[in-house]
C-alpha cells in the first residue's frame, strides 16, 4: 500500500523542531504544549496506518532523490518499524510532559525540545526507512542529536564529557557501519532495504559476508552499549533525566536492536552470527547486571542495568530461532515499560531530595507515597516477579536459553543466563529497599515529597502498562506477533503469551534467581566492600588515555608533514605533478604528428630571444626586486606581441593592457616592501629547486609541442556559424564572452569584484591591526624624489585622459564586431585614471572623483545580471542575448544588442575592481604618513615667484 | 614556430617554478605572474597556432579563422589571474607589515598563537 502520510510522518518531527524556539517566547507551558503537537501528530498519522499493518500489509512510500546513486527517499512501514515507531512517539509525548515539570527556570527549554525533537525525527527516519543509504542518514543523525542532548547541561563538565565520549564511540560504530552497509547494498545490487532482506540466501553465501556483518554488528553494538562499548551509556548519564529516560531506555540504545532485529533476514541464521551475537549479549548481560549491583548513584545503576537488559536483546536474537525473535520483541516492549517508568522515577526522587546516592537515600516510602508506589512496581518488573510484564519476557528468555548449546555445551548459556537473572533481582530490589524502605532518615539535602501530578503522571501511565501487560499478556500479543513476523520474515510458531506454562527449566531458573538475589542482596554490605577494594579496570580512564595517545599520534604526524614551509609544500607538489604527468605519459602512446611546423619570421624570433632573456634575467637578478619588476614587464610585452601575430587581437590587447595595470600595482606595493631579497637558500636547496623547476619546464614544452604538431577537433564551428546568425556580432571572441560561455564571464566578473573587495577589507584590517604602528614609523624619506609630481608629467597625463577615456569607449563599442571588448574597455578606462592619480596625486585626483568604486563593482554586476535576467522575460533562458540594428541619419546603420548591456557590466566591474585594488594600496600609503598633495604639482611654475626660495614644497602640503 | 612557442612556455614554466620555490614572498608573486604567464599560452595554444587568421568574422569570401574558444577561455582567465596575483599582493604586504619580514616559510618563533599576521590573512 502507497500512503504519503508515511513521509510527512518522518518529517514532522524535524518540521517541529523549529516550533520550540519560536514558542519559547509565549511561555513554558505554551512551549511544551506546542512541542506536543507534532509528537501528536505523527502518532495520529501511525494510528491512520496501522490498520493497514495489522492486515498483513506493507505501508509504503518512495520519493526519488539521486537515483544516480541508488538513494531514494523511501519509506516503509511493517510490524517491526510500526512497533518502534510507535514506541519512540509514544514515550516522546511522555517525556515532553515530564520535561516541562523536570527542566529548572534556568534550563533553556525552547532548546531543550528542539533537540528532543530532532532527535526524536532522526530515530523516526530509521525506522521507517526502505533505503540503507537513507537509515544511514538518520543513523548518524541520532548520534549527532544524542550529543546535543547529553550535553545539554553545558556548564557540567561531566556532561560535555559522556557527550564527547558518546559521540565518539557511537561515531564510530557508525563509520564502521557505512562500510558494512556499502558492502551488503554492493552484494545485493540495491540499497533498497526490501531487496536486502529478500537476498539472505544470497548475502549469507557471498564471500564478503563476515566482513559486513561484522561492520554492521561494530555499528549495532556500539549503539547499544554492548561489552566491550558499553562503558559510554553510563557516562551519557550526565545528561537530564528525561533524556536518559527517553535516549537510555526506550530509544537510542535499541536502535543497535532494532537494527540487529531489521537485518535479521538477510544476516542471522549462520554460525557466525550465533557466536558472535549470542555470546556478546550473554557476557554483556552478566557484566553489566553485575555492576549495577554495586552502583550506589541511582542513574548508573539504572543505566548498567540499561546495558545488562540490551545484552539479554542482544543474545535472543543471536540464538536465531523464532522464539527467540518473540521472546526479544516481547521484551523489547516490556523493558521501555519498566525501565522509562524507572528513570524517571529516579529523576523525580532527585528532583526532591536533590541527591541520586543511594547510600544517604532510603525511608522514602512514607514521603513520597506514590513515587515509591510507581517505582516499587516498575523495579518488581525489572526483577521478573510474577504479575509484570518482565517476568513473561524473561521466562521466555530463560526456556530459550535452557536448551541452547555453546560449543556443543549444554549449561554454560542457561547458567549464565540464571546468573544474569539472579543478579538483575539483586539490583532491582536494592533499588527497592535501599531507596524507599527502611526508617525515615533526618539527613537529605532536601526534606523529599511528591511532585506534582505532571511529574509522575508519564512514569504512572507506564506502570499501569507494566501491570496490565503482565496480568493480561494477550493483550499484547497481536503487536508483538506482528513485530516478530516482521523479523524473522514470516514463518512463527504458534505459541500464545501466557502467564503459567507448567513446570518447566524456565520456572527453576526463576526460582533460583529470585531466591539467589534475595540472598545477594542481604549479603549486599560485605560484598559491596570486597568490591570496592578489588582491583578493576576504569573505562573512563582506559578512554581518555586512548583519545590521548591518538591525540598525540596525530599532533606528531602534523607536525612533521605539515611543518608551515610553503616552499617545501611547493617543491613536494612541484616534483609529485612532474612526476605524474611522466607516469601518465608513459603510460599511453602518441600519435604520429601530422601538422606541419610554421616558418620562423625574422621579428618573432627577436621577440622570443627578447621573452628568453628577460626570463633568465628576471631568474638570475630575482634578489634585486626592482629591476626583475621592470624586466617581467618584458615578458608581458613579448607575450602580447605574440598573441597580435598568432591571430589573437583580443589577447593581445587584454595581456598588454593587464601587463601595465599589474607592474602598477606591484611597484606599489614594493614601496612598502623591502627593495632587496636576502641570499638565504644554500647552493644544494638551489640546485634542487633549479632541477625541479627544469623539468617541470621541460615536460610542460614537450607536451605543448606534442599537441602543436598533431591536429584536433574543435567545438568552436558552431561558434563560428552562429555568431553572427544567433549573437549578432563578428568578434566571435566577444560573442563567446557576452553570449555563447556568458555565464562563465558573468561568474568571472563577480570574482574579479571579490577580489576587489577582499583587497579592502584586507586593507581595512590592516590599518585597525598591529600593522598600522608599523606603518606609521616607515621611514621613506631616505628614497624619495623631491619632485614627485613633476609638471611634464601633470600636463601630459591630463592632455591624455580624454584621448584615453575616447579610446575606451571607442573599444568598448566596437567591441561586438571588433577586437576590444568591455574588459579590455575597463583595463584602459583604469589606465587612463590610473595615471591621473599616479601624476597629480592621489588625494588630488580623489577629490575629484564622485563615483565609489564599491558600487560601480555592485552596479556592474547588477547589469549584467539584469541583462541576463531580461532574457527570461522573452520566455528564452538565462543571458540569451537579443539585437537589432538601428538606422539613425546622418549617422551610419548601427547595431543594438543586449550584449552590449552586458558588456557594460563587465567594463563597470573591471574598473570598479581595478581602481578599488589602487585605491586600498593608496590608503595605506597615505597611513603610512606619506604627505599628501593639495596641489597637483609640486612646483607649479605659474604660482613660484621668481627669486623666492621660502616656497618649499613641505609648505603646500598637509599631513 | 612552434618550437618558438613551446620553449617559451617551457622557459616561462621553469621560472615560474623555480621563482615559486624561493623563500619570500615578492620572487614567489614574481614566479605565479610567470606561472599565469605560462598557464595563459599553453591553453591558448591548444587551438593550434594559426597566422592571419584572427576570429573575426570576414563579409566577402571564405576566410579561415582560428580557434575562438581558448581565446575567448584565455582573455578572462588573463583578468582573472590579475585580479589573484592583486589579491596575493596584497596578503603578502600584510603579511609583510605585520611581521616585519616577508619570509614565506614559518619558522618556530612563527607560532600562529603569537602572531597576529596569520589570522588576518
Amino acid at each position: 500500500m502507497d500512503s504519503a502520510l508515511l513521509p510527512i510522518m518522518a518529517i514532522l518531527p524535524f518540521l517541529g523542531a523549529l516550533v520550540p524556539g519560536l514558542m519559547i517566547r509565549a511561555g513554558r507551558n505554551a512551549c511544551a504544549t506546542f512541542t506536543a503537537v507534532p509528537t501528536i501528530l505523527a502518532l495520529v498519522f501511525l494510528g491512520l496506518m496501522a490498520p493497514a499493518v495489522f492486515r498483513g500489509e506493507v505501508v509504503q512510500a518512495q520519493i526519488e532523490w539521486l537515483p544516480a546513486l541508488g538513494l531514494s527517499a523511501s519509506f516503509f512501514l511493517d510490524g517491526l518499524g510500526l512497533l518502534f515507531a510507535a514506541m519512540i512517539l509514544g514515550v516522546g509525548l511522555l517525556i515532553i510532559l515530564y520535561a516541562r515539570f523536570y527542566l529548572s527556570g534556568d534550563d533553556p527549554m525552547g532548546q531543550f525540545y528542539t533537540y528532543l525533537l530532532l532527535f526524536q525525527g532522526a530515530m523516526l527516519g530509521i525506522v521507517v526507512s526502505d533505503n540503507i543509504l537513507l537509515l544511514l542518514i538518520f543513523w548518524e543523525l541520532t548520534s549527532l542529536s544524542s550529543f546535543l542532548l547529553i550535553g545539554y547541561w553545558k556548564h557540567l563538565p561531566e556532561g560535555r564529557q559522556g557527550a564527547r565520549m558518546a559521540l565518539t564511540v557511537t561515531g564510530a560504530g557508525g563509520l564502521a557501519m557505512i562500510g558494512g552497509m556499502l558492502i551488503l547494498g554492493n552484494i545485493v545490487g540495491s540499497y533498497n532495504l526490501t531487496d536486502i532482506l529478500a537476498a539472505g540466501d544470497l548475502i549469507k553465501a557471498s564471500d564478503w559476508y563476515m566482513p559486513a556483518l561484522i561492520l554492521i554488528l561494530l555499528g549495532a553494538f556500539t549503539k547499544s552499549a554492548q561489552f566491550p562499548f558499553h562503558f559510554w551509556l553510563p557516562h551519557a548519564m550526565a545528561a537530564p533525566t528525561p533524556v536518559s529516560a527517553y535516549l537510555h531506555s526506550a530509544t537510542m540504545v535499541k536502535a543497535g536492536v532494532f537494527l540487529m532485529a531489521r537485518m535479521w533476514p538477510a544476516l542471522a541464521g549462520t554460525d557466525a552470527w550465533f557466536y558472535i551475537v549470542a555470546s556478546v549479549g550473554l557476557i554483556t548481560m552478566v557484566i553489566g547486571a553485575l555492576i549495577a549491583l554495586f552502583k550506589d548513584d541511582l542513574k548508573a545503576l539504572l543505566a548498567f542495568s540499561t546495558v545488562s537488559h540490551l545484552g539479554l536483546l542482544t543474545m535472543l536474537l543471536g540464538f536465531g530461532t523464532p522464539m527467540a525473535a518473540i521472546a526479544a520483541v516481547f521484551h523489547i516492549i516490556n523493558h521501555l515499560t519498566f525501565k522509562a517508568a524507572l528513570f524517571m522515577t529516579a529523576g523525580i526522587v532527585d528532583h526532591e531530595a536533590h541527591t541520586r546516592d543511594i547510600k544517604r537515600l532510603g525511608g522514602l516510602a512514607k514521603l513520597m507515597p506514590v513515587t515509591a508506589l510507581i517505582g516499587t512496581v516498575a523495579a518488581l518488573s525489572m526483577a521478573g516477579i510474577p504479575l509484570f510484564n518482565g517476568f513473561l519476557s524473561k521466562e521466555m528468555m530463560l526456556e530459550e536459553a535452557s536448551h541452547t548449546y555453546w560449543l556443543g555445551n549444554d549449561w554454560i548459556v542457561p547458567g549464565l543466563a540464571t546468573f544474569g537473572a539472579l543478579l538483575s533481582v539483586a539490583y532491582s530490589l536494592r533499588f527497592i529497599f535501599h531507596v524507599f524502605g527502611g526508617p525515615v532518615r533526618e539527613d537529605y539535602p532536601h526534606k523529599p515529597h511528591d511532585p506534582p501530578v505532571g511529574m509522575w503522571a508519564s512514569p504512572a501511565l507506564l506502570v499501569v502498562l507494566v501491570v496490565v501487560i503482565g496480568v493480561l499478556p494477550w493483550v499484547a500479543e497481536p503487536m508483538v506477533m506482528l513485530a516478530a513476523g516482521a523479523v524473522t520474515g514470516g514463518d512463527l510458531p504458534d505459541v500464545h503469551l501466557k502467564l503459567w506454562h507448567g513446570i518447566t527449566p524456565a520456572l527453576f531458573m526463576s526460582i533460583i534467581a529470585v531466591a539467589g538475589g534475595a540472598v545477594l542482596l542481604a549479603m549486599h554490605r560485605p560484598l559491596d566492600r570486597l568490591w570496592i577494594a578489588s582491583p578493576r579496570p576504569e573505562a573512563k580512564a582506559i578512554f581518555d588515555a586512548f583519545v590521548a595517545a591518538c591525540v598525540t599520534a596525530t599532533r606528531r604526524f602534523t607536525d612533521a608533514t605539515h611543518n608551515g614551509a610553503i616552499s617545501r609544500y611547493l617543491a613536494i607538489f612541484a616534483a609529485s605533478t612532474v612526476l605524474l604527468g611522466y607516469l601518465a605519459w608513459r603510460g599511453g602512446g602518441m600519435a604520429p604528428a601530422t601538422r606541419e611546423i610554421l616558418p620562423v619570421p625574422p621579428v618573432l624570433a627577436v621577440g622570443w630571444f627578447l621573452l628568453i632573456c628577460a626570463t633568465a634575467y628576471v631568474v638570475v637578478m630575482h634578489r634585486h626586486r626592482f629591476r626583475a619588476l621592470v624586466l617581467i614587464s618584458i615578458v608581458g610585452l613579448a607575450i602580447s606581441t605574440g598573441f597580435v601575430y598568432m591571430s589573437a587581437p583580443d589577447l593581445a590587447l587584454t595581456q598588454i593592457t593587464v601587463e601595465t595595470v599589474t607592474i602598477l600595482l606591484l611597484l606599489l606595493a614594493l614601496h612598502f616592501l623591502p627593495k632587496h631579497s636576502p641570499d638565504e637558500s644554500g647552493m644544494g636547496k638551489r640546485m634542487l629547486d633549479g632541477a625541479i623547476a627544469l623539468c617541470a619546464g621541460g615536460g610542460v614544452a614537450a607536451l605543448t609541442f606534442a599537441f602543436l604538431t598533431r591536429d584536433f577537433s574543435t567545438i568552436s564551428d558552431y561558434h563560428l556559424a552562429n555568431s553572427y546568425k544567433g549573437g549578432g556580432g563578428t568578434n566571435v571572441v566577444n560573442v563567446i564572452l557576452v553570449d555563447f560561455r556568458g555565464y562563465d564571464t558573468f561568474g568571472e566578473i563577480i570574482v574579479l569584484g571579490i577580489a576587489g573587495l577582499t583587497i579592502y577589507a584586507l586593507m581595512e584590517a590592516l590599518l585597525n591591526g598591529p600593522a598600522s604602528r608599523r606603518l606609521r614609523n616607515m621611514d621613506f624619506s631616505q628614497d624619495r624624489s623631491r619632485d614627485r609630481h613633476p609638471l611634464m608629467m601633470v600636463i601630459a597625463t591630463r592632455v591624455m585622459m580624454p584621448i584615453a577615456v575616447v579610446v575606451a569607449i571607442f573599444i568598448f563599442l566596437r567591441g561586438h564586431n571588433q577586437p576590444g571588448g568591455g574588459f579590455v574597455a575597463g583595463l584602459v578606462a583604469s589606465i587612463a585614471l590610473l595615471m591621473q592619480y599616479m601624476a597629480s596625486g592621489f588625494a588630488w585626483t580623489q577629490n575629484r572623483q564622485r563615483i565609489e568604486y564599491h558600487s560601480m563593482i555592485g552596479s556592474g554586476v547588477v547589469i549584467a545580471g539584469l541583462t541576463g535576467m531580461g532574457a527570461w522575460l522573452a520566455g528564452k533562458p538565462f543571458l540569451t542575448s537579443a539585437f537589432g540594428y538601428v538606422h539613425l541619419p546622418p549617422i551610419e546603420e548601427f547595431e543594438l544588442a543586449t550584449a552590449m548591456l552586458f558588456d557594460l557590466g563587465v567594463f563597470l566591474c573591471v574598473l570598479g575592481a581595478v581602481m578599488l585594488m589602487l585605491y586600498s594600496l593608496s590608503r595605506i600609503a597615505r597611513y603610512a604618513g606619506e604627505t599628501v598633495n593639495v596641489e597637483p604639482m609640486d612646483y607649479d611654475p605659474s604660482q613660484a615667484i621668481l627669486g623666492d626660495d621660502d616656497t618649499t614644497p613641505d609648505a603646500k602640503e598637509e599631513r | 614556430m612552434e618550437i618558438l612557442v613551446a620553449s617559451a612556455v617551457g622557459v616561462l614554466t621553469a621560472a615560474g617554478v623555480y621563482l615559486i620555490l624561493r623563500l619570500r614572498a615578492f620572487p614567489v608573486i614574481l614566479g605565479i605572474s610567470f606561472l599565469s604567464y605560462a598557464v595563459n599560452v599553453f591553453l591558448f595554444s591548444t587551438g593550434r597556432i594559426a597566422v592571419n587568421m584572427p576570429p573575426v568574422l570576414q563579409p566577402y569570401g571564405d576566410a579561415s579563422y582560428t580557434d575562438p574558444l581558448p581565446q575567448a577561455l584565455v582573455l578572462t582567465a588573463i583578468v582573472i589571474s590579475f585580479g589573484m596575483t592583486a589579491v596575493l599582493v596584497m596578503v603578502a604586504l600584510g603579511a609583510f607589515l605585520e611581521s616585519a619580514d616577508d619570509k614565506i616559510d614559518m619558522t618556530d618563533d612563527h607560532d600562529t598563537t603569537t602572531q597576529p599576521a596569520e589570522q588576518s590573512e
